[in-house]
């Protein structure tokens, strides 16, 4: 592969990350002044980058497929000896399909901010938040090493601790970031130690140099990175064993909740995996593992979703499981990576307007979010419904909706590979349909069970048409990316794409997977849209229980990380004060206790003194004289 | 017979002293014939008339290396950047001096030093708003006795400048308008002891003399080159002469009058003693041990390994345990005096720059840190008492980070001026081989941070009492030196580059 220099529209590329940050530094170290113009400000940045992203779209396209990585340095960062690493981007066409989700699906949730936050006294922080995580987004699919990659990366997480814990003077959001950015951190040391890994292996974290010389290190080596990548993954994407911030990181405004940890950020895991896709195609343990994980977290996230009624809890569980189809996708190897970056951008379109509308129906209902007190809802938020409804069908995977296609491929390239693999993926999607029929039926039929004080009203206009727009994103972005975009031929000199024939025709599998995610939807509509919805939640089965606890992932998480630090902190807190403090204040001791004798000598009395001087003259005359002798 | 011929002599190269010591002279008539009303002004006007005309003319000349007056002085780089620096403490001490707003009463000094305290003498003086002005006359005397005391070639005219600085200093110690009997006792105790230490400085010279047969430094030098034998003579004599001048610098042992006179002295004396005392000490020290007594050198730099431990480790430890602030800066001073020394052990031009550019820093840390010092205040005068400093950094943010920034310098804590020059100085040090004196010092200088930091956290973590004192308004005098050595201090921390390459270029001192 060719690295292009970067020219005409595509030297204006450090314009897509300066700008919103440049909007980032405006909002937050102006103060006070910008809070009337601020949010227009942040609004504005992120479109005009999103304009750029579409321009340099229009310009790749004219590119010969070999010319389409292009290469841009900003200024030499790092050299320390031979080790040098630059400040250089790089757009290929993996990058590209990424700065179009962010800054695109980012500007109309900016827009979508404008309606919802309109109230909010912080608004022009929250701009400059929402900003700084664009700019880091894209830094981090726009560098062309690991250690600026890592700079983003560290980036969005901290953009995103700052936004979960937006509302901080509430308790529950100040402990939600505060946990999302602890699990993050457990990630991020398998990023950075993949990254000094890789130094030490190659001599390089370029892309291009660890890439071109892969294959020259051992299969334990290679391995080795794929964990650690995974790691970092796991803990971004919020796969299992580091799911648990997720669900709690719901705390932060809604458009947080859609944009970061929904539809871009929490995707940078399978960015990270899909870009280090070399590493994993020559280590078969370590594309395995992900696999593993992955089908885990399909149906964590899917058993979750059944059973909680708080609205945006259920599509947090529900974003986990879609995130594991994507991680599947990826650990399934060339036969996936394409569709797993397919399903990541429906998703991320469809899941944003999901977010986004059931932000509307919040809006709506008083900011309560117990799906337990909606019902009814279609009537009286008609642009909120049908809207809902284009994410619920692109969801569950219904054609021609955007999520079948996408999903459709993931689970086919699953039965590419192992049969059981592709039964487990269907069997999930059966209760995708499920718990996605559970939340429409909940909240939008059924009979009214709103609170006495709450009159739910359709959302303002610059609230709606974002969600307008999503909702045509997801009907149509499927279609288009698969028949008029060739997403398959656009990603493959990047990520490689190969398939392997099933020993059935394709279209028995769609048929199949059909079949079961329309049951999964059925036993949703009986059970929650024919039925009445008690307001107060019936005990349910063991399952239920479990689900409801996020699956015990906190109680695990306590047993088996935080009790051991807690004793850990404790034992050394006990050493700090007798060993370390006994030390230190023993010395001190002795030192005040010489001080305190010393200062005996200074009597007041002149003969004393006088006295101390002839002492001293025969000190400094005695040592004269003997040393000579 | 031998007829006698008049010495050379360079005028101009000694022009600042001389300067100096004709506005002393002048000053003298002032006091004899001028009424009493325009006596203060006109005493100012002569003050810093001839420290600012002796600066400009020290400038002038600063190219010159000269041994002149019949080899009694050598203006060389170093006497000319310790005089420099001397007159630049002295004009900042001198703007401490004439600060009249702090004190209801009016300036720091007793209106008839000759009045009994408690007298009803020295209530009439007080009520009739008497200011005396000698202070100005011998102020001009201790800094003619400063500029002579660097430049010094011989061992008598070390002896007369010695003098000449020492009984001005003796007489304005005891001035105090406040707490007079403390100052008096002060006096007197210093006097005394540095009668002593005189007297040992004296009879050293003698013994040196005995054995050179001359007392030009030069000359006592050629002399231990040439002879061999009555070893002890020279010794015993060298190590005479050092008392004298370890008493002044206030290293231990010969340092138990810094803090009664440090506490007991009008607070501008107090700093502008502290700071130029120490670069006029200090200078003379060097050329005695570099320029007269190199060829002892395995000697002597024993006595000052000794005596710069002994000071570094008595100076820290019992500024631990004091309670008042300017007794807790007097024993700081004693073990600086020791850091100093740890630089002047190494006999090397690194060794000499180091010295220089910490004689530098610290006096304006000092100036201005007894600055501070006058401005804190209740209603019985200055509030010295540690007690008395806490929470305000609550109740004067200003001033108390002002002070923190002298206290972080004298500690050694980057940004500010103290890091590098006890850098330096510890460098130096180790080029010359001695890590292990470093390594008592740096361990010193941890136990010296204590008290300092100490200072900072009573001021910024504790709350304001009802004791807690107050900071006066001062009048621009004190406010443009403080100003001036907070600004140093700082600038000197970042930027110390050029003041490091001037005292590098200084070079050694001459024979």
């Amino acid at each position: 592969m060719t690295v292009m220099p970067a020219e005409g529209i595509f030297s204006l590329m450090w314009l897509l990350i300066a700008l919103p940050l440049a909007g980032a530094a405006i909002l937050l170290f102006t103060g006070r002044r910008s809070n009337s113009w601020g949010p227009y400000l942040g609004v504005l940045t992120v479109t005009a980058s999103a304009v750029l992203g579409v321009l340099m779209l229009i310009n790749m396209m004219d590119l010969p497929a070999e010319e389409r990585t292009i290469s841009q340095v900003a200024y030499q960062w790092v050299f320390v000896g031979d080790f040098s690493v630059d400040l250089a981007f790089q757009l290929d066409q993996l990058s590209m399909v990424f700065v179009l989700l962010i800054t695109i699906v980012g500007a109309l949730i900016h827009i979508y901010s404008l309606g919802y936050m309109s109230h909010d006294p912080d608004r022009r922080k929250f701009f400059g938040y929402l900003n700084l995580f664009v700019a880091a987004m894209l830094l981090l699919v726009l560098a062309n090493n690991y250690l600026l990659l890592y700079v983003g990366w560290e980036g969005v997480g901290l953009a995103s601790y700052l936004l979960i814990s937006f509302w901080q003077y509430k308790p529950s959001a100040a402990a939600a970031g505060k946990k999302a950015f602890i699990i993050n951190r457990v990630g991020d040391v398998g990023l950075s130690l993949a990254i000094m890994l890789m130094f030490v292996t190659f001599g390089s974290v370029n892309f291009s140099d660890v890439f071109g010389s892969a294959t020259n290190a051992s299969e334990g080596t290679l391995t080795a990175l794929g964990l650690l990548l995974l790691l970092a993954a796991a803990g971004k994407s919020a796969q299992f064993p580091l799911q648990a911030w997720l669900l709690d990181a719901m705390e932060g405004p809604t458009p947080v909740s859609a944009l970061i940890h929904a539809a871009t950020m929490v995707t940078a895991g399978v960015y990270l995996i899909a870009r280090s896709n070399v590493i994993y195609n020559n280590a078969e343990i370590a594309a395995t593992v992900v696999v593993i994980v992955a089908l885990i977290t399909v149906f964590m996230g899917a058993i979750i979703g059944s059973a909680k009624d708080d609205i945006k809890k259920a599509l947090a569980g529900s974003t986990m499981s879609q995130i594991g189809y994507m991680m599947l996708a990826v650990g399934l190897g060339p036969i996936g990576y394409v569709f797993a970056i397919f399903h990541l951008l429906t998703h991320g379109v469809f899941k944003a307007g999901l977010f986004l509308g059931a932000g509307s129906v919040m809006h709506g209902m008083n900011d309560d979010v117990n799906m337990r007190r909606y019902g009814a809802l279609r009537g009286v938020m008609v642009i909120t419904f049908i809207t809902f409804m284009a994410g619920y069908l692109a969801i569950i995977g219904i054609p021609p909706f955007s999520g079948f296609w996408s999903k459709d491929e993931i689970i086919h390239a699953a039965f590419e590979q192992n049969l059981f693999i592709g039964l487990a993926a269907v069997a999930a999607a059966g209760i995708t349909g499920f718990y996605m029929t559970r939340m429409i039926a909940m909240t939008f039929f059924g009979k009214k069970r709103w609170e006495d004080d709450v009159h739910p009203h359709e959302s303002p206009k610059v609230m709606t048409i974002p969600l307008i727009v999503l909702a045509l994103g997801s009907t149509f972005l499927g279609m288009a990316l698969l028949f008029w975009g060739d997403i398959e031929s656009w990603l493959e000199p990047v990520v490689g794409f190969e398939s392997e024939p099933t020993p059935l025709p394709s279209s028995v599998y769609i048929v199949f997977t059909l079949v079961v995610v329309i049951i999964g939807a059925i036993i949703g509509w009986i059970s929650y849209g024919r039925r009445e919805v008690p307001e107060v939640a019936p005990a349910g089965n063991w399952l239920t229980r479990a689900a409801r606890k996020d699956l015990y992932g906190d109680a695990v998480n306590h047993a088996l990380v935080v009790a051991p630090t807690n004793y850990a902190a404790r034992l050394l807190v006990w050493f700090d004060n007798k060993a370390v403090d006994g030390f230190v204040n023993g010395s001190a001791a002795v030192v005040g206790g010489l001080s305190g004798r010393m200062r005996r000598t200074q009597s007041g009395f002149i003969r004393t003194y006088a006295l101390s001087m002839v002492g001293g003259a025969v000190l400094v005359i005695a040592a004269l004289v003997l040393v000579r002798i | 017979m031998n007829t006698f011929s008049a010495p050379e002599i360079d005028y101009s190269a000694i022009a600042p002293i001389l300067i100096i010591f004709v506005a002393a002279l002048v000053s003298v008539m002032v006091e004899a014939f001028i009424p009493r009303a325009s006596r203060r002004f006109i005493q100012m006007l002569i003050t810093y008339g001839a420290i600012i005309s002796a600066g400009f003319w020290l400038f002038t000349i600063r190219d010159t290396r000269v041994i002149t007056a019949g080899g009694s002085l050598a203006i060389d780089g170093p006497a000319i950047m310790m005089q420099g620096t001397i007159l630049v403490l002295a004009l900042l001490g001198a703007m401490l001096i004439s600060e009249r707003s702090l004190d209801s009463l009016g300036d720091s000094f007793a209106p008839r030093a000759s009045a009994l305290p408690g007298s009803v003498d020295e209530r009439e003086f007080t009520s009739r708003g008497f200011t005396q002005t000698e202070i100005w006359t011998l102020f001009l005397f201790a800094v003619t006795g400063m500029l002579s005391f660097v430049a010094a070639n011989d061992l008598l005219f070390m002896f007369i400048a010695l003098e000449i600085m020492s009984l001005p200093l003796y007489l304005m110690v005891g001035m105090a308008r406040r707490r007079r009997l403390l100052s008096q006792e002060a006096a007197l105790k210093y006097f005394v002891l540095g009668a002593f230490a005189s007297a040992f400085f004296i009879f050293g010279a003698a013994l040196v003399y005995g054995y050179a047969g001359t007392i030009s430094l030069p000359g006592i030098s050629d002399a231990l080159s040439v002879k061999t034998g009555e070893g002890a003579l020279v010794l015993i004599g060298l190590g005479m002469l050092l008392i004298g001048l370890f008493f002044k610098i206030g290293a231990v042992p010969f340092h138990q009058w810094t803090p009664d006179v440090y506490q007991g002295a009008p607070t501008p004396i107090t700093g502008f003693m502290g700071a130029a005392v120490k670069v006029a000490a200090f200078g003379a020290l060097m050329r005695l041990l570099y320029v007269g007594f190199s060829g002892l050198r395995w000697d002597w730099e024993i006595i000052v390994w000794i005596v710069a431990i002994l000071s570094m480790l008595v100076g820290s430890l019992i500024a631990i345990t004091q309670s008042d602030i300017k007794r807790m800066l007097a024993y700081s001073a004693v073990a600086q005096s020791g850091f100093i020394l740890v630089g002047v052990a190494t006999a090397t031009a690194a060794g000499i720059a180091a010295v220089l550019f910490y004689l530098i820093a610290y006096g304006f840390v000092t100036i201005g840190a007894f600055a501070v010092v006058s401005m804190v205040r209740d209603a019985s005068g200055e509030a010295t008492h540690l007690s008395k400093w806490a929470g305000l950094g609550k109740k004067s943010p200003m001033v108390a980070t002002v002070f923190s920034i002298f206290l972080l310098s004298l500690a050694g804590i980057p940004l500010t001026s103290g890091f590098v020059i006890k850098f330096s100085v510890f460098a130096a040090a180790i080029t010359a081989g001695q890590t292990w004196l470093v390594i008592v010092a740096v361990a010193a200088s941890v136990v010296a941070a204590f008290f300092y930091v100490r200072v900072i956290v009573v001021m910024f973590f504790s709350a304001p009492t009802e004791n807690t004192a107050s900071v006066a308004i001062p009048s621009a005098f004190t406010t443009i030196a403080l100003a001036a050595s907070a600004t140093i201090t700082v600038v000197l921390g970042v930027i110390p580059q050029p003041v490091i390459e001037m005292v590098a270029n200084a070079g050694i001192f001459i024979r």
